[in-house]
């Protein structure tokens, strides 16, 4: 199963990179580019998952304790496979590794 | 008086902290491997600045699992004195020992310098060798110290009067020039409720000899002691 993490600032929260991302966009011509805000992304492989709930559960836990500071963070994740099958490693087709 | 020093992967400033308590004050001071369970008696535990971890996630957000924190954030809410200074006050934020969080710079960049603090608060361990108002010159070195709280939590810190240091400038006003990080407030260091638990994001322990540009750091540590001296003792 494998887990795709995005974990983006609150609003409210000031952010000086995704500022920054901006003015340089503006620079380079993208005038259009407004409100940039720059998040984190990550990836996992979950191994045998019993079920996609019991593993929703278990990746929110992580997301809970870990992946995410909830003073300042907000989470979503989406899960790519619902077979609980084992992990094949397919070289995917716009990334390299 | 027994410190500890919590020495993670990554802190550097626990030698900073360890010279500045034995060499300049003659304490008894133990260096604490974080992958120890937390073992002995002590009166204080520091939890110094430097890169646990590489920063790697969010500054701290991994620290904080370490094995020794369990006995940390027992002795935390029984009552014992913890200090979190740099990377350590970022450790104590993600622990939930302390409100809040540390954020990038506002500017961005990392910031190396003195900078003037306003003690705002007394009757703490951690102050109350230093009176109210007082002006202490101390550096910063960091890049991720812009400190961050929602509206009510920022409402029920200034209620609490748990706002210990604010960035001043040599007037003593908190100004927006003053602020290096842009923390809300200009709030350099909190501490909790019980007032056992303190951080802040500038270096007492480098500043503890006239050599290194400033000595008031030690007024901090000689807060911790006289309080412990004198036996008071605050429970969580």
């Amino acid at each position: 199963m494998r887990v795709k993490i995005f974990v983006s600032l609150k609003m409210g929260v000031l952010d000086p990179q995704g500022k920054a991302i901006e003015r340089s966009l503006h620079t380079l011509g993208y005038p259009e580019v407004q409100e940039v805000r720059m998040g984190k992304y990550l990836e996992m492989n979950i191994e045998s998952p019993s079920s996609r709930a019991a593993a929703e559960s278990r990746i929110r836990e992580m997301c809970d304790k870990l992946l995410a500071n909830p003073v300042i963070e907000d989470y979503r994740f989406e899960i790519e496979s619902d077979a609980p099958s084992a992990i094949s490693h397919q070289p995917s087709a716009k990334g390299k590794r | 008086m027994r410190w500890g020093v919590i020495v993670f992967p990554g802190s550097c400033d626990d030698q900073d902290v360890f010279n500045c308590l034995k060499r300049e004050m003659g304490q008894k001071v133990k260096r604490l491997w974080h992958k120890d369970e937390l073992a002995g008696q002590f009166d204080c535990l520091v939890l110094p600045g430097g890169f646990s971890y590489g920063d790697y996630l969010r500054c701290g957000a991994m620290a904080r699992f370490s094995p020794i924190m369990a006995g940390v954030v027992k002795f935390a809410r029984s009552g014992g004195l913890v200090l979190g200074i740099c990377n350590g006050f970022q450790i104590l934020c993600e622990a939930g020992l302390l409100p809040g969080a540390l954020v990038r710079n506002v500017g961005l960049q990392f910031i190396c310098r003195q900078v003037s603090l306003r003690v705002e608060e007394t009757d703490t361990a951690f102050t109350c060798d230093v009176g109210k108002g007082q002006l202490l010159r101390l550096p910063i070195k960091h890049g991720e110290g812009c400190y961050y709280a929602d509206a009510l939590t920022l409402e029920r810190l200034r209620k609490n009067r748990q706002i210990v240091l604010r960035y001043v400038d040599a007037k003593g006003k908190p100004s927006a020039a003053a602020n290096p990080n842009g923390s809300l407030d200009n709030i350099a260091g909190i501490c909790n409720e019980g007032r056992n638990v303190f951080g802040l994001m500038p270096h007492p322990e480098d500043a503890c000899n006239k050599l290194l540009g400033s000595e008031d750091g030690l007024r901090i540590f000689s807060s911790i002691a006289a309080y412990r001296a004198a036996g008071v003792k605050r429970h969580a």
